[in-house]
């Protein structure tokens, strides 16, 4: 472990990308940054850019239409970080399963786009916060090292 | 002679003790905040984590930026808080100032918030651009209310524009000073960009403001400016107002002041919610520059009558 992935696992901060989920995972996620689970003792904080995140929360099975857009946010952040897929839809699309218009799950989306990218997947309709803590806790455990980020002159 | 020129700006007044204090009132800022809302809070060298981990990260520039400002201007807050660190420190402890510095300190306070201003210009964001003019607007409504409590700190010293003036005697054993003390405690409480005036830096209307497109290095320049900040105002007002600290026990006791005057501030952050910025204008300009004003009048008409408790 170098001190890039000591960092990161010593001040994860996060950013919340909803792909088309119903809202409950997204419910979830701000339980778990509430004062009664205290996120702050690991570190985490809830960001509003993705210029600064270090874990992108994605919840919802990747609609088409969102598809785009999370591939920009994918573009937008700033590297080194991870995704965690929070909630059952976005692990494996759950019951929207066969449906027409979602074409995720969200790891195969990531997958897509770069292959070094880290997929945290927390399942759970929703999961619980305490679940989700624990997922971004032993995911960010894992880390592996991670080279020198170059400058991206000119990003998106 | 160099030796000890270098020493100044990197180990003791400089650099090195700003930062260290700085990252102890931050965390003084987070823990206290935690305890408030009934929480266990981070660890003490959170601020150390968030730093470092920001040096670790990719360093994006914007395709709209302004390239050269968008690099250059993170420095400008640093550099400022530092100079300004030193001059507040040496005043204090070895009772070196020269005439004047209270003004060059205060345009060395200026100096952040202007780093702020034009790095959120220049990241060619909506957001930052909006969260750039918030900034404007709070430093046009907190400034004059600062400058005339500094004003009202100088007339009790009769004119004399010189640091060690203000620790001879505490400003607040007299009644102007109470005032206007409390007048520029508010106004830091806006220079922090602190609850309840943190429109600049809404996290849940323009995601962090001029800071949005920032990552890596840069934005961990922003945090280390704050960390700066954080010892440096309320040391500002510890030495203009509270009659600054010495060595020996007066060091235990400016040390008191300042934890004294960084709660205050805390508390406040903590049990307000946000103003809009119509409202903080509206705050200062009607609010707290006529207390600011009045005590002025009150400090002319002491040194009048020869009345120093006025």
């Amino acid at each position: 472990m170098n001190w890039r992935t000591w960092g990161i696992t010593k001040s994860p901060w996060l950013y919340h990308v909803n792909t088309g989920s119903c809202n409950n995972c997204d419910i979830e996620i701000v339980d778990c940054l509430a004062p009664k689970f205290d996120v702050e003792r690991f570190g985490i904080k809830l960001v509003g850019s993705p210029r600064h995140a270090d874990v992108l929360t994605v919840t919802g099975p990747v609609t088409r239409k969102s598809k785009p857009r999370f591939e920009r946010i994918l573009e937008a952040s700033s590297k080194p970080f991870i995704v965690a897929a929070v909630g059952t839809c976005a692990c494996s699309k759950g019951i929207f399963h066969d449906a027409y218009n979602c074409i995720g799950p969200v790891r195969k989306i990531v997958n897509e786009t770069s292959d070094d990218l880290m997929v945290i997947n927390i399942p759970g309709c929703p999961p619980r916060p305490e679940a989700i803590i624990e997922g971004l806790e032993t995911g960010l455990a894992q880390l592996k090292e991670v080279n020198r980020p170059r400058t991206k002159v000119r990003g998106l | 002679m160099a030796g000890r020129l270098v020493f100044n700006f990197v180990v003791f007044p400089g650099l090195l003790f700003t930062l260290t204090m700085g990252i102890l009132a931050s965390w003084v800022v987070r823990k206290v905040s935690a305890l408030v809302q009934w929480r266990v809070g981070p660890p003490l060298l959170q601020p150390v984590y968030d730093v470092v981990k920001l040096f670790g990260k990719e360093n994006i520039i914007p395709k709209e930026s302004m390239e050269w400002s968008y690099i250059l201007v993170p420095l400008m807050g640093p550099a400022g808080l530092l100079l300004a660190s030193i001059i507040l420190i040496k005043a204090n402890y070895p009772g070196v100032s020269f005439i004047g510095d209270i003004i060059v300190v205060l345009y060395l306070l200026v100096l952040p918030a202007f780093s702020l201003i034009l790095g959120g210009m220049s990241s060619g964001n909506v957001l930052s651009t909006i969260g750039s003019t918030r900034e404007l607007r709070l430093m046009l409504s907190y400034e004059m209310p600062l400058l005339l409590a500094v004003t009202t700190a100088i007339v009790k010293t009769n004119g004399v524009f010189k640091l060690t003036e203000f620790t001879l005697r505490p400003l607040v054993t007299s009644i102007s000073g109470v005032f206007v003390f409390l007048v520029a405690l508010l106004c830091i409480q806006a220079e922090l960009k602190f609850i309840p005036f943190d429109t600049p830096e809404a996290e849940t209307e323009i995601m962090g403001g001029p800071l949005i497109e920032y990552s890596g290095p840069l934005l961990a320049l922003f945090k280390i400016s704050h960390l700066m900040a954080l010892l440096v105002l309320p040391l500002f007002l510890v030495t203009v107002f509270l009659g600054g600290f010495s060595t020996g026990w007066g060091a235990l006791w400016g040390a008191l002041k300042y934890v004294l005057v960084l709660v205050a501030i805390i508390l406040i952050k903590n049990t307000n919610p946000r103003l809009r910025s119509d409202q903080a204008l509206h705050f200062f300009w009607y609010g707290v520059a006529p207390i600011a004003l009045f005590s002025l009048i009150l400090a002319i008409l002491g040194n009048y009558l020869g009345l120093a408790w006025l």
